[in-house]
């Protein structure tokens, strides 16, 4: 086992001085190569824990490990190398950015990340074909869709343009939070099939997370937030 | 560098926007540009008008006024000056040569100048440049005249065709000589002075129209016909000033005393380049003003592009938001905006200069046959490309604000937006 790809050990948060916990988390792990889902209702602290897996907030005490390394303990800027290099991000909607086009909306992470953009390379010669090989996989004709503005795409394809942009360059760990809660139920599984086979195919850990019970089924592990956030009187 | 090319792209997605913007700040520096020209083309005309003369005399009042209607055509003299003043320090020892000027009529909107061949002699424009003519010559008979271009273009004269004088310098057809007809005997070449515009004739030539008008009217009953003219003498009474060339440099101030202090009538004499100095700093006031608001027209065009971009702010959160989520740093998110701002204001600034040169190509005839002023078209100026140097770097910092507010949401928003 290549250890944890996401350890959380005695982490406090709270917005402001004075301000109520948001998270008070005392052990949580998520093994290499582990598909999980956390649930949860908004207003869990859902949103925290991705801004603090992120490095785009730092806890008051505790650590927060990805890949082993202390993310808290690092200095901003750092962090947000760290987080370009390691982790890719899927969000609920507007994953696209408006005036960039399809392609460049998949190769946009290797713009900050000089890992991801090196391995990207390395597997189809070009950030392009990279591109074009990743949304293939994800069932999208680049050539059809490249003449439309990203945002005229349906919200399907857009979810499916985020998967494959988290996915270029195979970061070690995916985090998706509430990707399919956009998406009609008729195609949420079939987004999700595909989303695992291509996180399988990168070798990806997965942090999935969704308040919807009725995917809990396809993944190893299915934990409520409430079950590791001790501080879950937020409101 | 990622930024750089998420900026134009950005810019590029809001082409409207961003072309306006880039047109208004393109329109204030092209103002500002243009202000600066014309100031600088219109001294530059006006130093170029006289050049090698030592004094200008007339009745005495104001040193501009006199500076004014004697050279520039601009305004009237209140007095004249009595030939017999005039013979007198023309012939002082230390006067190398002297031309004699006689204004008050006009012809067709161009006004007519009395003076002698000494003005073809001595007359200098631009360092030292002498009148040549484009065609035929100086005055051989009475009733000849000698036209400037542009008065010759623009009434259609050629060598030979008759002029009729109209007496006054109203644009009406009242009170014409038209008993007394001229006849064009030159054209003077193009010189980009007021001579351009005026129509030149012989001091007798002035006398002998008037010789049948006392007071600005026509004696009743008094009719002397063109004939009877040629054979009359006409030694002019007054005239209106004239231009002085000395044999010293030397001398020019005693000799400006002299005149100053001439016992016969009140008189005045100035120093062009003098007078020309006491005009620009009279001006100053007036540039100071254009200056003023050309600035503020530049000022309220990066006003514009300024209340764009914090406009913008709340509608691009989430695109804040997905490149934090990539990996870009809330000083990446900075860039972006000083970015977009000085890429609006170089755009704008650059436009504006080719907006400039395009106006002075349109303007260039307009301006030179209206006013007599000819725009030379060249090179951009160190000041020119001073001012489009401050307004790239005023783009760039006001580009600071929008910049650090979404630098300031984006630590607040992380990667994720809450509404």
């Amino acid at each position: 086992m290549a250890g944890a790809a996401v350890r959380l050990s005695d982490v406090r948060f709270r917005w402001r001085e004075g301000d109520p916990l948001v998270l008070k988390i005392a052990a949580f792990d998520v093994a290499a190569g582990e598909r999980i889902m956390i649930k949860g209702p908004s207003g869990s602290g859902k949103t925290t824990l991705l801004n603090l897996l992120g490095g785009v907030a730092v806890p008051q005490s505790g650590r927060v490990s990805i890949m082993d390394v202390d993310i808290a303990s690092l200095r901003g800027a750092r962090r947000d190398a760290f987080r370009a290099d390691h982790i890719g991000f899927i969000f609920q909607m507007f994953n696209l950015v408006p005036y960039l086009s399809l392609i460049d909306n998949v190769t946009l992470p290797c713009r900050f990340a000089p890992v991801r953009r090196q391995r990207a390379m390395a597997r189809s010669g070009s950030l392009k074909a990279e591109a074009r090989r990743l949304l293939g996989h994800m069932e999208l004709d680049a050539d059809a869709l490249a003449s439309r503005p990203v945002a005229m795409l349906s919200m399907g394809q857009q979810q499916r343009v985020a998967v494959a942009r988290s996915l270029i360059g195979a970061p070690e760990l995916v985090i998706a939070d509430e990707p399919t809660s956009a998406l009609d139920a008729d195609i949420r599984r079939s987004f999700l099939d595909l989303l695992f086979r291509e996180v399988g195919e990168a070798g990806s850990t997965l942090l999935f997370v969704s308040h919807d019970a009725s995917l809990e089924g396809a993944f190893d592990r299915a934990i409520p937030l409430s079950e590791i956030n001790e501080a879950g009187t937020e409101r | 560098m990622p930024i750089v090319l998420l900026s134009v792209k950005s810019l590029l997605n809001r082409r409207a926007t961003a072309a306006l913007t880039i047109l208004a700040i393109a329109i204030s520096v092209a103002l500002v540009l243009g202000v600066e020209k014309l100031r600088t083309e219109a001294k530059a005309s006006f130093a170029n008008t006289i050049s090698g003369t030592d004094l200008i005399v007339g009745a005495r009042g104001g040193a501009i006024q006199l500076l004014l209607y004697s050279v520039f055509r601009i305004g009237n003299a209140t007095n004249n000056i009595s030939w017999e003043s005039y013979r007198d320090l023309a012939a002082r020892p230390e006067v190398a040569w002297t031309i004699p000027l006689s204004l008050g009529d006009s012809h067709r909107g161009f006004r007519v100048l009395g003076t002698n061949a000494d003005f073809f002699r001595h007359y200098r424009f631009a360092r030292k440049r002498q009148l040549t003519f484009a065609a035929g010559g100086p005055f051989a008979e009475l009733f000849d005249t000698v036209l400037g271009a542009d008065a010759a273009e623009t009434l259609g004269y050629k060598l030979g065709d008759p002029i009729v004088v109209q007496h006054g310098l109203g644009q009406g057809g009242f009170s014409k000589h038209e008993d007394k007809p001229f006849r064009a005997s030159g054209i003077l070449a193009k010189t980009g002075t007021p001579v351009d515009r005026t129509v030149l004739v012989s001091l007798e030539a002035v006398e002998a129209i008037h010789v049948d008008w006392r007071g600005g009217a026509r004696v009743p009953g008094m009719t002397v016909s063109a004939e009877e003219v040629r054979g009359m003498d006409f030694q002019p009474r007054a005239i209106t000033a004239f231009q002085v060339g000395l044999k010293s440099k030397l001398a020019v101030f005693a000799f400006q005393r002299r005149v100053n202090e001439y016992r016969k009538e009140p008189l005045l004499a100035i120093l062009p380049g003098a007078a020309l100095q006491e005009l620009w700093s009279l001006m100053g006031t007036a540039e100071t003003a254009l200056a003023a608001i050309s600035i503020a027209v530049v000022v309220t065009g990066l006003l514009g592009m300024l209340t764009i971009l914090l406009a913008s702010l709340n509608e691009r959160r989430r695109e804040m938001a997905i490149l934090r989520s990539v990996g870009a740093r809330p000083l990446h998110i900075f860039g972006l905006f000083v970015v977009e701002a000085s890429a609006l204001a170089a755009s704008g600034a650059v436009l504006g200069l080719a907006l400039l040169y395009l106006l002075l190509v349109v303007a260039q005839p307009i301006v030179d046959s209206r006013f007599g002023l000819y725009l030379t078209i060249g090179a951009p100026t160190m000041r020119d490309l001073t001012v489009i140097a401050l307004v790239v770097a005023a783009g760039f910092v006001a580009g600071i604000i929008p910049a650090y507010q979404a630098y300031r949401q984006s630590v607040a928003d992380g990667m994720i937006v809450r509404t």
